[in-house]
């Protein structure tokens, strides 16, 4: 039975929607690479190259839309000082307060290894990049990048859950949606692999390899879709009336089309040596189609709590 | 540390004259609402950045056909829970207890950030575009700290809202819902003893709590509690994507690819 609270809504609109969306690419584009990078082969590494020439770009949109969404931007930075005792404001029950943290520390990982892929990809020749590519090679370098992929994990994930840490009907309703925007963000971040990878004939094993995580990914999330529309009760109504439907619609077509596209691309493959052009059409459609699932995922959740 | 006060507020002495919140405005220069015609003498309506007091018309059916509706007044305010929900969340340390136990929302910290609008589960506080900070009542913290009594209770002709140190308010309150009770009216209570760990402004109502726009005692419970079933259900979901990657990436066994040149990157 969920409670029964009489909040006003926070107006979280869409400097926030573009900061869960983007947050989760980042985030997920980290782990992807890194997972690439532990449990791949040679073939990989390009794929993982691109991951994590995505995920530090991405990031970097982050803190400026969450900057814009403030009343007093110029004071992002009490996010991390505390202005009355000058000491760092840091409230680890505050899952905005843990974000923010999060997002300064993931920078760091993320951009050395931003560095290290420019390097290895021999995009840009420089004394840095050629450092930050020898550390990461390193076993030190694993587990830094190990690291990363826990901060890029919670990135991924605790915008969902600062959601549910509120009185906000249909958000604190819920203890599913970390768990949905982390795996809706893992299927996200492939699609946009999947995206860059497809033109590149050096990727082509790890696109199958792709495509089998994203598979998994959006059974996941389809999973988390039930587990949190279930957990509203007597709100459910609430994300599920008017215009609301059709970004569920979008959703769905974010999920069920990609999930049966990638089916038929690794069967069309199984049996067709080369990469055909129907096989590229897919690569382009299904992929295109999830990151507008992801982000109209995140939209319905965002507006119609607060509607 | 200074003595803990509040507001106990007995809604069935509220005439619904509106003086509390019109010294409100006046002594904290809240701006002025524009003009609304609303179904009912409460053309306030809410509680919000420039609303810190709120006179409620809560209408209901009477049973006297003459006048066929009754009306119960509340004059609504931010509560000073014990428990706060918006100090909780609140990432910048904005919002504080003071010295007098009420809780203060520091307009020189606040970054604007409205997790504490989100939290609130009264509803209280408003983000004001203008100085793009969220704002509440602040229990008169200036008039407090020169020992004036805050502007509303001041203001008040039926002395519906008490002010006073928080024990001897809770002994008055006891004592009236007593005569209350006595009297035949078996359906007043307290609310604000038990709810956030003790409200510091509490009320005596006659009608439900969902009438005045109360959470009932079951349902005021805070952010916190989404946290541990929060970061469990994203733990779960992350091992569950490291094994499906695990599965997806492992090294299969393949044969190499063949040279490709490079193309970029």
């Amino acid at each position: 039975m969920p409670n029964e609270h009489f909040v006003v809504p926070p107006h979280w609109e869409w400097y926030i929607l573009g900061y869960f969306f983007f947050a989760g690419i980042s985030g997920g584009s980290y782990v992807l690479g890194s997972m690439l990078r532990l449990w791949g082969d040679a073939r990989d590494a390009a794929a993982s190259r691109i991951a994590f020439l995505i995920s530090f770009p991405t990031l970097l949109i982050c803190p400026i839309l969450l900057t814009l969404d403030l009343g007093q931007p110029l004071r992002f930075w009490h996010f991390l000082i505390n202005d009355s005792s000058g000491g760092l404001a840091f409230k680890p029950w505050s899952p905005m307060s843990l974000g923010a943290w999060a997002l300064l520390l993931f920078g760091i990982f993320s951009f050395v290894m931003f560095l290290s892929a420019l390097s290895e990809g021999g995009i840009v020749h420089r004394r840095a990049l050629a450092t930050a590519a020898s550390f990461v090679a390193g076993v030190v370098g694993g587990i830094f990048m190990v690291i990363g992929a826990l901060f890029g994990l919670f990135i991924a994930a605790y915008t969902g859950v600062l959601l549910a840490v509120s009185n906000q009907p249909v958000w604190s309703d819920t203890w599913a949606l970390g768990g949905l925007f982390l795996a809706s963000a893992l299927s996200g971040s492939a699609a946009c692999v999947l995206l860059a990878t497809r033109t590149r004939r050096d990727a082509i094993a790890t696109d199958r390899k792709l495509i089998e995580a994203d598979r998994y990914f959006i059974l996941l999330e389809l999973a988390l879709i039930v587990l949190f529309l279930a957990t509203l009760g007597g709100v459910l109504s609430k994300v599920l009336t008017g215009g609301w439907i059709i970004l569920w619609v979008i959703v769905l077509a974010g999920t069920l089309i990609p999930l049966a596209l990638h089916w038929r691309a690794t069967r069309m493959r199984a049996t067709v040596t080369a990469v055909g052009t129907a096989a590229a059409d897919i690569s382009l459609l299904a992929p295109v189609l999830v990151l507008l699932g992801v982000l109209a995922l995140r939209a319905v959740v965002i507006f119609s709590a607060q509607a | 540390m200074a003595q803990t006060v509040g507001f106990f507020t007995d809604t069935t002495l509220c005439i619904g004259c509106k003086a509390c919140e019109v010294a409100c405005k006046e002594w904290n220069q809240l701006p002025n609402n524009p003009l609304e015609f609303r179904d009912s003498y409460d053309n306030t309506g809410q509680l919000d950045h420039a609303n810190w007091r709120h006179v409620r018309f809560v209408e209901s059916a009477a049973t006297n056909p003459d006048k066929p509706i009754a009306w119960s007044m509340m004059s609504d305010v931010c509560k000073h829970c014990a428990n706060a929900s918006c100090l909780e969340v609140c990432p910048t340390d904005a919002i504080i207890r003071t010295e007098f136990d009420t809780v203060y929302i520091q307009q020189d910290v606040c970054n604007g950030c409205r997790d504490c609008i989100s939290a609130c589960p009264y509803g209280v506080i408003g983000f004001n575009s203008t100085s793009g900070t969220a704002q509440k009542c602040t229990f008169c913290y200036d008039r407090l700290q020169n020992n004036l009594k805050p502007a509303c209770a001041t203001a008040c002709p039926t002395q519906s809202i008490k002010f006073g140190p928080l024990d001897e308010l809770r002994q008055t309150a006891a004592t009236r819902l007593a005569t209350l009770q006595a009297q035949g009216v078996s359906q007043a209570r307290i609310y604000g003893d038990k709810e956030y760990g003790g409200l510091h402004a509490f009320f005596l109502i006659t009608e439900k709590p969902e009438a005045y726009a109360l959470p009932s005692t079951q349902s005021a419970v805070l952010p916190s509690r989404n946290n541990l079933p929060g970061y469990v259900t994203a733990t779960i979901t992350a091992v569950l994507a490291g094994l499906a990657g695990l599965i997806a990436f492992r090294r299969r066994g393949e044969p190499p690819a063949a040279q490709t040149p490079p193309s970029g990157t």
